[in-house]
């Protein structure tokens, strides 16, 4: 008989595997209307997660034969998801009920997306990644697809399979050709055999790692693989955007992080070109293609290719110093899109959702505390200082500079000035033009709104006190580099 | 006596605090009402915080050109949250302090939409540049430098004329552009020294290949900030569509930045880079001089002219800074601290008469010696100052200036000096056209002289222009040690020190 494995690190993805079947449970038993219950009881489920994840040992413990791993850095971009997945379910209340696509499917379809982007957080193997990155994608395409009424919805949800599915192949068929290269699949095999100097020559390891890191690339929507995001972002429900905009690119970024560094830390020279290119490529075209867009989710859609090539700075260079501004990249990132995101949210006219960015014109008459948060999210995207949003800029170059990536740094500063122009222009229609027909005051409900408040009031006054975010995440970044 | 910089920093943010209150839960019905306690409890701020920079002033020891008040607290990332002033910031501080009450008093009544607002944005921006002044950690004047942008930006975007939008975007981005590879320069600093800490920086030595591209980092975002010549072309816009007050602050007190970061870092961070790039500043500063002089003869409307001679002027501070001498560098903090006031003081002339007929255009008025007689004997006053008439705050900064320059470099010298007489035509032709001759138009015949209010707030620029051209010690004492130190730093560029050789081989990035 097989020995059961330790199934204490596991423990926050199990307990959430099984509440969200309960839920499920729940809500095909108790007839219409359940979806309310069945949200909050999800929140619910994803605080305990988060409380269990916390509480989770420190130190660096594998499990489930070397397929599972945990330590201080899964804590915390695990906690980062979960953040970001239960803000989405209470921010997406108030708007599905307006759109009647009130079904309780959609936070037990959030929870399963949470626990396929726990499970790629806590990959110590290849198979294990596949399967955790699956399980968030295929969650994610009925999230898109979501509002199926509609033929933007339903397309955002087929583009997003198809192209999801081409590159969960070429992510594949990089796995398997590390596999016949290396002789195994798991991280701490492959990292063992890559260190040494027979292991480094291999030409068909290296193509295994390319494809490897297209799959992850297009993941996390870093160009060139970038294609599907501003169209998926646009069809795609505003709340399943708003989602989608934050945990999965969390953890796609985090296995990124992962695989590059532990795996395949030893091929640092080899894979550091590739993260180079792609996160220039990123920040340009994030720059440059979101100044002429017209819609607010295509805009953030751009914003958010741009932000993670910021981030790939960070692992570009190769650092624990490195991993650390990613990893505050993320937490900046994640708070300053929540809160964007609930100001979009509370975009309505006359009972109905609209999203051009000229719809904002005026606002800071109409409704100048809305404006005013608005605002300070796009200056602190814009980087511009002391907004929260400059600091992890500030880490990633750090870090860039430090490993000698003068010119990295040097194009992506000059990139973000460009990309600072259509963070202001937003600030310029809502505050210098002319007042277009008022949005509802009241649209959105308080959730929404105190979302909007708490990250607001976070990102103004986080450079008071940014210390035990960068202590964490520095402990964190380390705990990545003993594996 | 530690803690004094945080509060005089930080004071602003509580008026912005009360107005916020009154925002909140200000009866909504009586406007008006809650618009003027917003006013007052600005007021209020402001003078407390002037009041206590001048306490500042009392209390600060003339004698040391080390850095006093000083507070550490540690930070994030290697920076730390380090305040302190030496003779050259503290007066800054005063002067930026001084200026602000005489803002909020300028736009009384002639900012008529958003007062709270306007009012906020004005007292977080006091709080940001007095923040750049005390800054002793380079990653902490950085986050006070570029956080100064936001609310000018508003300013000129909300409150600023017809093509208010596009000066705001011109300013946003260029000084943006220019700082932004300050940012990477500063990161670079800090890997060589593992410290981010201003006093430590100003006594090491980095390696002279590295100083070259730091140098020219800072030199980027300080040229925009100056603005020199040829990337000052944000500064006439900006001004021209700027409300009144925000004209007076930004020629006031932004633009004293960049040149202060000449003075604070360029020189002391990197003397043997700045020894290379002295003839570049000379070179740029003489055009801007000439050329931008020349361009204010030719202007039309008052606000642009006096933009204009802003960079001009600002073309004799920055060569005072890089004569390295005594009198050079004395003048060109005179110059910027005389310049702050006159041309604010110019600017709130400009807003006289604009608020009266909404119009800046010279040709509209003329002949306003007839029925505006104190109007036109205040102008008279600044107008002089500007020109550097003996006995007049503008004289001292520039004699010392060119005084400096002729040490330096006597063509420098000479090309200056042409500064000083186009000068004096261009302010002078502009008085002509607006105070003098007839009065042609019936509406400019129409306006009434200086109000109480007016009066009150030119009052002490003029007792200043005067002190200061009559008595300049005053102003100079407590900066000689400061200066000395700087042009001592600045001076090791030509002393031989063979134990550096070998620091140059460290590249950049280790």
């Amino acid at each position: 008989m097989m020995p059961v494995p330790d199934l204490i690190p596991a423990l926050p993805e199990l307990f959430l595997a099984v509440a969200a079947m309960v839920l499920m449970m729940v809500g095909v038993f108790r007839a219409d209307r359940t979806s309310a219950v069945v949200s909050w009881l999800a929140v619910l489920a994803l605080i305990v997660d988060l409380v269990l994840i916390n509480r989770g040992p420190l130190a660096r413990t594998v499990t489930f034969n070397g397929m599972f791993v945990t330590e201080q850095f899964a804590i915390f971009m695990k906690s980062l998801i979960v953040v970001g997945s239960a803000v989405s379910i209470v921010m997406a209340r108030q708007y599905n009920e307006r759109n009647r696509v009130d079904r309780f499917e959609f936070p037990i379809l959030i929870l399963f997306a949470t626990i396929g982007m726990q499970a790629m957080v806590s990959a110590n193997d290849l198979i294990s990644l596949y399967i955790g990155l699956e399980l968030q994608s295929l969650s994610l395409y009925v999230l898109a697809a979501f509002k199926r009424d509609t033929v933007r919805s339903t397309e955002a949800g087929l583009k997003y399979f198809v192209l999801g599915a081409l590159s969960s192949g070429m992510l594949l068929f990089g796995a398997s050709l590390i596999y016949g290269f290396a002789g195994s699949t798991n991280f701490d095999q492959l990292a063992k055999v890559l260190s040494s100097e027979a292991g480094l020559g291999s030409i068909g390891l290296i193509i295994g790692v390319v494809f490897l890191s297209v799959g992850l690339a297009f993941k996390c929507s870093a160009v060139p693989f970038h294609m599907w995001t501003p169209d998926v972002y646009e069809g795609a429900p505003t709340p399943v955007t708003g989602f989608f905009a934050v945990a999965p690119k969390i953890a796609a970024l985090s296995l990124f992080l992962r695989v590059m560094i532990e795996p395949f830390g030893h091929l640092v020279h080899q894979w550091q070109q590739i993260i180079w290119a792609i996160s220039l490529a990123s920040m340009v075209l994030g720059a440059y293609a979101a100044i002429s867009q017209s819609n607010i989710k295509r805009l953030m859609a751009y914003s958010s290719i741009g932000h993670v090539g910021y981030a790939l700075i960070g692992l570009a260079a190769g650092s624990a110093e490195g991993v650390r501004g990613v990893m505050v990249y993320l937490a900046v990132y994640l708070v300053m899109n929540l809160g964007a995101f609930s100001v979009i949210l509370c975009m309505e006219r006359r009972g109905e959702s609209v999203e051009e960015i000229s719809d904002l014109a005026g606002l800071s008459k109409s409704q100048p505390m809305t404006a005013a948060a608005l605002a300070i999210f796009m200056f602190s995207m814009a980087g511009v200082p002391p907004l929260a949003g400059f600091v992890p800029k500030f880490i990633v170059f750090m870090a860039a500079v430090h490993a000698g990536l003068i010119w990295l740094a040097v194009l992506g500063i000059l990139a973000s000035v460009v990309g600072c122009y259509y963070y202001i222009r937003v600030v310029k229609l809502m505050y210098f033009d002319t007042p277009a027909e008022a949005l509802d005051p009241t649209a959105g409900g308080n959730a929404v709104r105190f979302v909007t408040a708490v990250t607001a009031v976070i990102i103004l006054l986080f450079i008071l006190i940014p210390g035990p975010l960068l202590a964490t995440a520095e402990a964190a970044a380390a705990s990545l580099f003993q594996g | 006596m530690t803690g004094i910089l945080s509060l005089i920093t930080f004071l602003p943010m509580v008026g912005v605090a009360g107005i916020l209150v009154l925002r909140l839960f200000g009866a909504a019905k009586d406007q008006a009402k809650t618009e003027t306690a917003g006013k007052w409890i600005a007021m209020a701020t402001t003078l407390a915080t002037f009041a206590l920079s001048i306490l500042l002033t009392a209390r600060f020891d003339r004698a040391t050109s080390a850095f006093q008040f000083v507070e550490d607290i540690p930070w994030f990332a290697g920076a730390g949250y380090r305040m302190g002033v030496d003779g050259i910031s503290v007066l800054f501080v005063l002067l930026t302090a001084f200026l602000l009450p005489i803002c909020i008093l300028a736009s009384w009544k002639s900012i008529e939409k958003r007062v709270l607002e306007y009012l906020i944005a004005f007292l977080v921006l006091e709080t940001l540049v007095i923040g750049v002044f005390c800054a002793l950690d380079i990653t902490l004047f950085y986050l006070f430098f570029e956080g100064g942008l936001l609310p000018m930006f508003l300013i000129i975007g909300i409150w600023g004329g017809q093509r208010r939008v596009y000066a705001a975007f011109k300013f946003f981005l260029y000084t943006f552009l220019g700082s932004v590879l300050m940012l990477l320069a500063i990161l670079a600093i800090y890997w060589q020294l593992g410290t981010t800490d201003i006093p430590t920086a100003m006594h090491s030595s980095l390696p002279k290949g590295m100083q070259t591209y730091l140098w020219l980092a800072f030199f980027a975002s300080f040229a925009v900030k100056v603005p020199m010549w040829p990337v000052h072309t944000w500064l006439p816009d900006a001004h021209v569509e700027a409300p009144t007050a925000g004209s007076v602050i930004l020629a006031g007190v932004l633009l004293k930045m960049g040149a202060y970061g000449f003075l604070r870092f360029s020189i002391p961070f990197f003397p043997d880079a700045s020894a290379t790039f002295t003839p570049l500043i000379f070179a740029l500063s003489v055009i801007a001089i000439i050329y931008t002089s020349l361009v204010a003869l030719a202007q039309e409307d008052m606000k642009k002219l006096i933009a204009y001679s802003s960079v001009a002027h600002m073309g004799f501070v920055t060569i005072g800074i890089f004569t390295m001498n005594q009198q050079g560098m004395q003048g060109a903090v005179l110059t910027m601290i005389s310049h702050g006031f006159v041309s604010g003081a110019l600017f709130l002339c400009v807003g006289v008469v604009y608020d009266r007929l909404h119009t800046r255009e010279i040709a509209r008025y003329g002949g306003l010696a007839e029925n505006m007689p104190k109007y036109s004997f205040v102008f008279m006053i600044f107008m002089m100052a500007s020109v550097g008439l003996p006995g007049t705050s503008g004289f001292v900064g520039e004699f010392l200036v060119l005084n400096g320059a002729f040490e330096a470099n006597s063509w420098v010298g000479f090309l200056a000096t042409t500064g000083i007489i186009l000068g004096a035509a261009y302010m002078l032709y502009l008085y002509r056209r607006v105070i003098f001759g007839k009065i042609t138009k019936d509406d400019v015949r129409a306006m009434l002289d200086l109000s109480w209010r007016e009066k009150l707030i030119f009052a002490p620029l003029i007792v200043l222009v005067f002190w200061m051209g009559i008595y300049p010690s005053s102003f100079l004492d407590p900066m000689k040690p400061a200066v000395s130190f700087v042009i001592d730093r600045g001076r090791i560029a030509s002393l031989p020190r063979p134990h550096l050789a070998a620091a140059d081989a460290v590249s950049v990035v280790k």
